[in-house]
């Protein structure tokens, strides 16, 4: 089976044109790679990068140097150089993501916001919304709310929508981004067990854990970011 | 003769005839494309058929007979005033009876007797874009005409249904001609549109303040415009005139007194008078017929 | 997915004599993409929009469209008939103001049917049908039909442009700061509207904005001009979170947070 993800050199800087061009560098020389089944988790320090990172794999920051390889649609995409629909088909069809928080858009409830990935990938917007029910339910999201928008919702809640958002279709590769940071203990496990099937339906994971008790439970390895520290400036 | 001594022929100098003569063969070539013409100041003010005056001065020569009517009838100011103008100006023949008139210039009616190949019928126009209504700008329905983009005059009858149910617009209703341009027939009843559908006649359009000229030859398709579920359809009448019992022709209401007496009679008071002659009686006719100035003979 | 982009725009440009419209714009929108050109009064956006709906004529460069029948037809050949037919038909362009792309002293109703009625529909009943319909999508009540759109609210107004745009099923639809002038609420409505019909019907559209957050809900692509040229172009949130232009990054740190 080919390795879904290949990250192999990448750096990153930030230049502030609006701070006479002062250049932040954050990375570099990242490089590593996911198996299907894995779940691998950066480890580091905040502000080493990690977030950074998982970001430029989903194509929201873009790449100063090097490259990352996606298996995806039969064929292998760089999406350091890849063109906007090319990240957008690759989002659509191969790399999930589960950000910290949500980003809501007025006015749509709850059961929608998480359905909408998949209808995105062409399932009926019932049979979404089926999926979307027993997702909400299994994280303990209360019934009363599916119909809502979650802009109203608490910072727990809104977490919940956000990872059945991210749990709800099978895309190969999955990035989390402390999925688990607003969760109780309960809901925390919830996740636990999601990630575990997650793992066991061949998907590759990389996420951000803070807490240490859900690293432990979901991490195959842990992937050192401070490795890849770039001579940082103080900013 | 002194009397027309101080005027050219028909009033018009022969240069202007020229020149809307060429306006009106443009327009048989095009038929309802609306012609710009030079449009002449008249001694009359605009509103009173300066256009169709115009048209009928430059088309109208010394052996033709002409009849004028005025909302159907030969005996209203404006009809008898143009009808004494070209008498006056040209010295021709002036008639009343529609089979007989070579040239039959009108304001808003066509006559019920049908009319045959080789007479010309003149309209008075008062505004000859039909799709003015909606949209304002020259610039803009000249275009519409020209690339064919006639939905707008859908809506204007789309509006009249949602309003009323059922196209209420009962006069200028809007037609379209062999199958390209949309034309304003001018402010007749829609009663009269099917009148215009191949006829054998030739029909000129004037409007002189406007400046245009336009034309339908004959033997030229002119289809109302309607909808499939709304389709065209010309006023009806539930009784017939009550003076000369036709039915199935276009009647104007006429007040008798000031207590809501009323009654209905043929707007074409030419047909009507010719239905009386032949002994046809409405319920309100006079026991004698009337008798009435026919053909006049040129001076 | 089609594997050919519905418009290819190259290198194009309009000078107002010396001076820049809008210089070298190359990019290709796929069916169902929505790109959002955002830049402040003056960049040229507005100028780039009415080259691409054939509303000006550029000075130089070239936009080819794929018809229906999937050949590329360069527009600024067409003939004006075409290109009108296609507004009128494949197209669609959603004016900041209301009553530049409605008719005001006409029906909501005939408003909708309008372009209905322009490619042949000749059926009052069915017309009049699809008018209910496409209201009741823009959220606006049946019983409005008849009224004229000065009766309207302005976010009322706007979503009966947008329905009377979208009737005939257009393929690429321009919209000029659709929310512009709108309130706050008014705009969350329309927007949250529009994302929804884009989504629904598979629409591609290139929207003007100024405004930022309109570009991120409604587009996944973005170009960012100034003084008439593209100074970045890209994912509108890679875009939006990693601005790499020295201009993008001051417009995006001149974002109000709320």
């Amino acid at each position: 089976m080919p390795t879904p993800l290949v990250v192999s050199d990448v750096a990153k800087s930030f230049t502030m044109h609006l701070r006479d061009g002062i250049r932040l560098p954050v990375v570099a020389g990242v490089s590593f790679s996911i198996q299907a089944g894995e779940c691998a988790v950066l480890g580091g320090p905040s502000g080493a990068g990690k977030s950074s990172i998982l970001k430029m794999l989903y194509g929201n920051y873009a790449v100063d140097e090097g490259q990352i390889i996606v298996q995806h649609d039969d064929g292998l995409i760089d999406l350091a150089t890849a063109s906007p629909r090319t990240v957008l088909a690759v989002r659509r069809q191969t790399i999930g993501y589960v950000s910290q928080f949500l980003r809501t858009v007025p006015r749509v409830s709850a059961l929608d916001v998480v359905a909408e990935p998949l209808v995105e990938r062409g399932e009926e917007r019932e049979a979404a919304r089926e999926k979307s029910r027993s997702l909400l339910a299994e994280l303990n999201l209360p019934e009363k709310l599916w119909a809502l928008p979650p802009a109203t919702f608490s910072g727990g809640e809104q977490q919940r929508v956000n990872i059945a958002r991210g749990f709800i279709t099978e895309h190969p590769i999955l990035l989390l981004d402390e999925p688990t940071a607003s969760l109780d203990a309960r809901n925390r496990d919830v996740v636990i067990a999601l990630i575990a099937a997650k793992k066991a339906a061949g998907v590759a994971l990389l996420g951000i854990f803070h807490d240490h008790d859900v690293r432990e439970a979901v991490a195959d390895r842990i992937i050192d970011v401070t490795a890849f520290a770039a001579g940082k400036i103080a900013a | 003769m002194t009397d027309i001594a101080t005027y050219n022929f028909a009033y018009l100098d022969e240069q202007t005839k020229r020149m809307i003569r060429r306006a009106i063969l443009k327009g048989i070539a095009i038929p309802g494309y609306q012609v710009p013409f030079a449009s002449r100041e008249m001694p009359m003010p605009y509103g009173w058929g300066t256009g169709g005056v115009q048209v009928t001065a430059s088309i109208i020569g010394p052996d033709d007979v002409l009849k004028v009517i005025d909302q159907g009838a030969d005996d209203t100011t404006n009809a008898v005033s143009i009808r004494a103008f070209f008498k006056k100006v040209a010295n021709v023949a002036v008639t009343t009876e529609t089979a007989k008139a070579t040239i039959i210039q009108t304001r808003h009616r066509i006559p019920e007797h049908p009319l045959s190949a080789g007479q010309v019928l003149v309209y008075q126009v008062p505004i000859p874009e039909p799709l003015r209504f909606l949209e304002p700008r020259e610039t803009e329905t000249r275009k519409m005409h020209a690339l064919e983009e006639y939905g707008l005059m859908h809506v204007k009858l789309y509006e009249d249904i949602a309003r009323h149910g059922r196209i209420a617009t009962t006069y200028a209703y809007p037609v379209k001609v062999e199958g390209r341009y949309v034309m304003d027939p001018s402010p007749t009843p829609k009663f009269d549109n099917p009148k215009m559908h191949r006829s054998p006649a030739l029909q000129l359009f004037g409007a002189g303040r406007e400046k245009r000229i336009y034309a339908v030859p004959p033997f030229t398709e002119v289809v109302s415009l309607d909808f499939e579920d709304h389709p065209f359809e010309v006023q009806t009448f539930d009784q017939p005139c009550a003076l000369c019992a036709a039915e199935n022709v276009y009647l104007d209401e006429v007040i008798l007194d000031d207590h809501g007496g009323h009654m209905f009679v043929c707007s074409d008071t030419d047909h009507c008078e010719k239905r009386r002659e032949e002994g046809h009686r409405g319920h309100l006719a006079p026991e004698t017929p009337l008798a009435l100035e026919k053909t006049e003979p040129a001076q | 997915m089609t594997d050919e982009p519905l418009l290819r725009v190259s290198a194009l440009s309009k000078f107002y004599g010396s001076r820049v419209g809008c210089e070298n714009v190359t990019f290709d929108l796929w069916p169902g993409e929505v790109l959002a050109v955002v830049g402040e009064s003056g960049s040229g956006k507005t100028t780039l929009l009415n080259c691409l709906s054939t509303r000006l004529l550029p000075s130089s460069g070239t936009a080819s469209y794929r018809m229906r029948d999937g050949q590329f037809r360069e527009l600024y050949r067409m003939s004006e008939a075409e290109r009108r037919f296609l507004m009128r038909t494949d197209w669609g362009f959603v004016h900041q103001n209301p009553a530049d792309g409605l008719r005001m002293t006409v029906s909501a109703g005939a408003n909708v049917g309008e372009r209905l009625m322009a490619v042949g529909d000749r059926h009052y009943g069915k017309i009049r049908a699809t008018a209910v319909d496409w209201l009741s999508r823009v959220e606006i009540d049946e019983d409005r039909i008849d009224d004229e759109p000065r009766a309207f609210s302005g976010g009322m107004r706007q979503r009966l442009q947008i329905a009377r745009n979208l009737v005939t099923g257009p393929r690429l639809v321009f919209m000029d700061e659709p929310t512009g002038g709108l309130d706050v609420s008014v705009q969350a409505r329309l927007l949250d509207l529009l994302r929804g019909l884009v989504t629904d019907l598979g629409l591609a559209a290139i929207v003007v904005t100024h405004d930022l957050a309109v570009a991120r809900l409604l587009s996944q692509r973005m170009m960012v001009m100034k003084d008439g040229r593209v100074v970045e172009s890209g994912l509108t949130d890679r875009v939006l979170d990693d601005p790499r232009a020295p201009y993008t990054q001051l417009l995006v740190s001149s974002i109000l947070q709320v």
